[in-house]
């Protein structure tokens, strides 16, 4: 019993995780139909702005843990937010009329850019930031115990806060209303005098800063990370944006939930070697049966 | 003379001349991994390696020609070793290669230079595999991960007394090699493991598979891989409040160990196997001292490295640069090196094995156990 109320533990801060970066590849998705490849790279280079931000700070004398992680959070969310916007200008706004096929190449380059450029410039070597927060809460359940430690529950608040501002940006206010309409149908919302492009921009903003939410809370808790860590968690992500239906905003946090869970008790319970065969044969089964996901709205057909 | 003629008698000139010009040195790969995660283990290489063959130049190169050194880097990507081995064949003209590190690149290259006639000395890569094909160019001068496993495993069950063993490995084909001969020797003893699996390699989140180990009660777990899956490993165990021995092989030899586990609190009491402190060896001590005068420390394969191009320069200079009659001349005569004196067996593996349990301590070093 303890065993699996831990692995449900596990499951979810995983899938929050998950979830967050799945926001930017389904809001892009979304709204301009591609893939972003260089999305995973993002959440990885948000990973060395929070190494350099923690150093900074240290630096200049900060101690407390809350000042250091609500200034980490600050910073790597503005820088990572502007990278998101460049690589948006420079990498898939002169392709806009163009093929798919050009800027999906265009975004596979952008990925190789940013890996090999942070590789380049910070060394190739693994990294490190020293623990933050230690500790954890230990509940007896029967004879065992389920212990979460306080950078876990960290990671839920935010990850679920995080969520919900985005939720109320998107529902309630007038930026919402503007990228939902852009969605819908782009030329109509610019011949009614929306920007789509600022839109557009806007979205990879938000996109990178829930990848920057997500780079902070992942670097504060495993302590270490390299170039290439944005490889597989980009792939996971993008999973869990299709699972849950992508181009819908609680279809990528619930993917990312469901794959999180999914991992977590596939490997927990049965076996640690097939855990990524039975995610993704999930992936299949679900496709199979709503190919456009569990909360995508089927695509329709303009004649 | 027809100008064909003429031209193919000045082409053959010109390649006489690009062949005296390249004798004029000798050419050795280093082949490691530079760059990507393993980067670490790649800069020991070069570093044993760059310093054995300026010392070699210095005493007069071998049969009086200069060693170039040449970096092949092959990121531990299989893919990778196969073009850069290729590389250093065909367009480099190397007759030796030191390297690779990891023994998936390790094994897929040393049939590249089996083919050319190449000598290859290899400093890290442990698996049995590398050497039990039977190429006559391929030889190492570190341990076997069969050696490596007798002696993790007999450690587990005289010394520490575990009783309920984790095995974890990395699915590469070091990793598992190690796990699975960690394993046949643990059975061997008559203990059975409780629990056998593996993780992904560049993942970073292990709780599941944590919790899992914490669920069969293991007192110890054994970890076949690298540092940089082992750090976040041990780290999530102590997370989750486990107090498991945790041990591994030589894959974490590194300090990028600690760096990767997240602080020195969480490798302190991590076992790990490795060759007898290769900084120990009395014929090397002149070189150890020179190295850290540098400021250098050679830790991990550093020596080793150096090692193998002192084989590899021994060997060529007592044949005439043949890279082939080198090969045939290893298998029959030792080497003095800095990590004393080396013999061959028939398959290219060392003699003697000298591996001994290692333990990390609380500032993020580790020593050499009795």
């Amino acid at each position: 019993m303890d065993i699996v109320l831990q692995q449900l533990v596990n499951g979810l801060t995983l899938g929050s995780v998950y979830g967050l970066i799945a926001i930017g590849y389904t809001m892009v998705y979304g709204i301009i139909g591609m893939i972003n490849f260089a999305h995973g790279d993002v959440y990885m280079v948000s990973a060395y702005l929070t190494a350099i931000a923690i150093a900074l700070l240290t630096f200049f004398g900060v101690q407390s843990f809350p000042f250091i992680l609500i200034g980490t959070l600050i910073f790597t969310i503005i820088v990572t937010g502007a990278y998101g916007w460049v690589i948006e200008r420079v990498a898939y706004r002169p392709l806009r009329n163009s093929s798919r096929l050009s800027v999906l190449i265009s975004a596979i380059g952008m990925s190789l850019i940013l890996q090999n450029y942070v590789q380049l410039s910070q060394g190739p070597n693994q990294q490190g930031v020293p623990t933050l927060l230690s500790g954890a809460i230990r509940f007896h359940v029967g004879d065992g115990f389920v212990q979460i430690t306080y950078m876990k529950i960290l990671i839920l608040l935010i990850a679920f806060a995080g969520m919900g501002v985005l939720t109320y940006i998107i529902q309630k206010t007038k930026l919402g209303r503007m990228c939902r309409a852009t969605q819908q149908d782009r030329k109509m919302a610019s011949i009614l005098g929306i920007d789509t492009d600022k839109v557009i921009s806007s979205v990879f903003v938000i996109g990178s800063s829930m990848a920057a939410l997500a780079g902070v809370l992942v670097t504060l808790d495993y302590g270490s990370f390299d170039f290439y860590i944005g490889f597989i968690m980009g792939i996971k992500a993008f999973t869990a944006a299709v699972l849950g239906g992508i181009g819908s905003l609680p279809g990528a946090m619930l993917g990312g939930i469901i794959l999180g869970l999914s991992e977590s008790l596939f490997a927990g319970l049965i076996s640690s070697d097939y855990k990524d065969v039975f995610s993704f044969s999930l992936l299949v089964l679900i496709l199979i049966i709503r190919p456009s996901g569990l909360l995508g709205k089927p695509a329709v057909e303009k004649v | 003379m027809s100008n064909a003629t003429l031209r193919k008698t000045l082409l053959s000139i010109a390649v006489a001349g690009a062949a005296t010009l390249a004798q004029a040195d000798v050419n050795i790969g280093v082949a490691g991994p530079f760059t990507g995660a393993n980067a670490a283990f790649g800069k020991q290489l070069w570093e044993g390696a760059k310093k054995a063959a300026a010392d070699i130049n210095a005493a007069g190169g071998i049969d009086g020609e200069k060693i170039n050194l040449i970096k092949a880097d092959d990121a531990c990507e299989p893919k990778q070793a196969l073009s850069v081995a290729n590389r250093l064949v065909d367009s480099d003209d190397v007759v030796a290669v030191v390297g690779h590190f990891c023994s998936s690149s390790s094994i897929p290259a040393s049939n590249v230079y089996a083919d050319a006639g190449v000598l290859m000395v290899n400093p890290a890569s442990t698996s049995p595999i590398l050497t039990d094909r039977g190429l006559p160019n391929v030889f190492r001068v570190c341990g076997r991960d069969d050696q490596q496993g007798d002696v993790a495993a007999s450690y587990i069950v005289d010394t520490l007394k575990a009783k309920r063993v984790a095995i974890i490995n990395d699915k590469t084909t070091y990793g598992k090699g190690l796990a699975d001969a960690m394993k046949k020797t643990l059975n061997g003893y008559g203990v059975k493991e409780v629990m056998y699996e593996g993780l992904t390699r560049g993942e970073k989140d292990f709780n599941a598979l944590v919790t899992k180990i914490r669920s069969v009660n293991a007192d110890l777990v054994y970890f076949g891989g690298l540092h940089s899956e082992a750090g976040p490993l041990v780290r999530q165990l102590r997370d989750q409040g486990s107090k498991a021995i945790f041990m591994s092989g030589d894959g974490i030899v590194s300090d990028e160990f600690v760096t990767v586990a997240g602080g020195a609190k969480y490798v302190n009491g991590v076992y790990m196997t490795f060759g007898a402190n290769p900084t120990s060896y009395p014929a090397g001590k002149a070189v150890v001292k020179e190295f850290r005068d540098s400021g250098y420390e050679p830790e991990g394969y550093t020596l080793y490295a150096y090692t193998a191009m002192q084989v590899v320069a021994e060997s060529l200079a007592k044949t005439n640069l043949d890279p082939v009659e080198a090969a045939t001349w290893l298998h029959s005569h030792s080497v003095n090196t800095v990590m004393g004196k080396k013999t061959f067996d028939k398959k290219g593996d060392l003699t003697v094995s000298d591996y001994v349990m290692y333990k990390w301590d609380d500032k993020g070093k580790y020593h050499q156990l009795d």
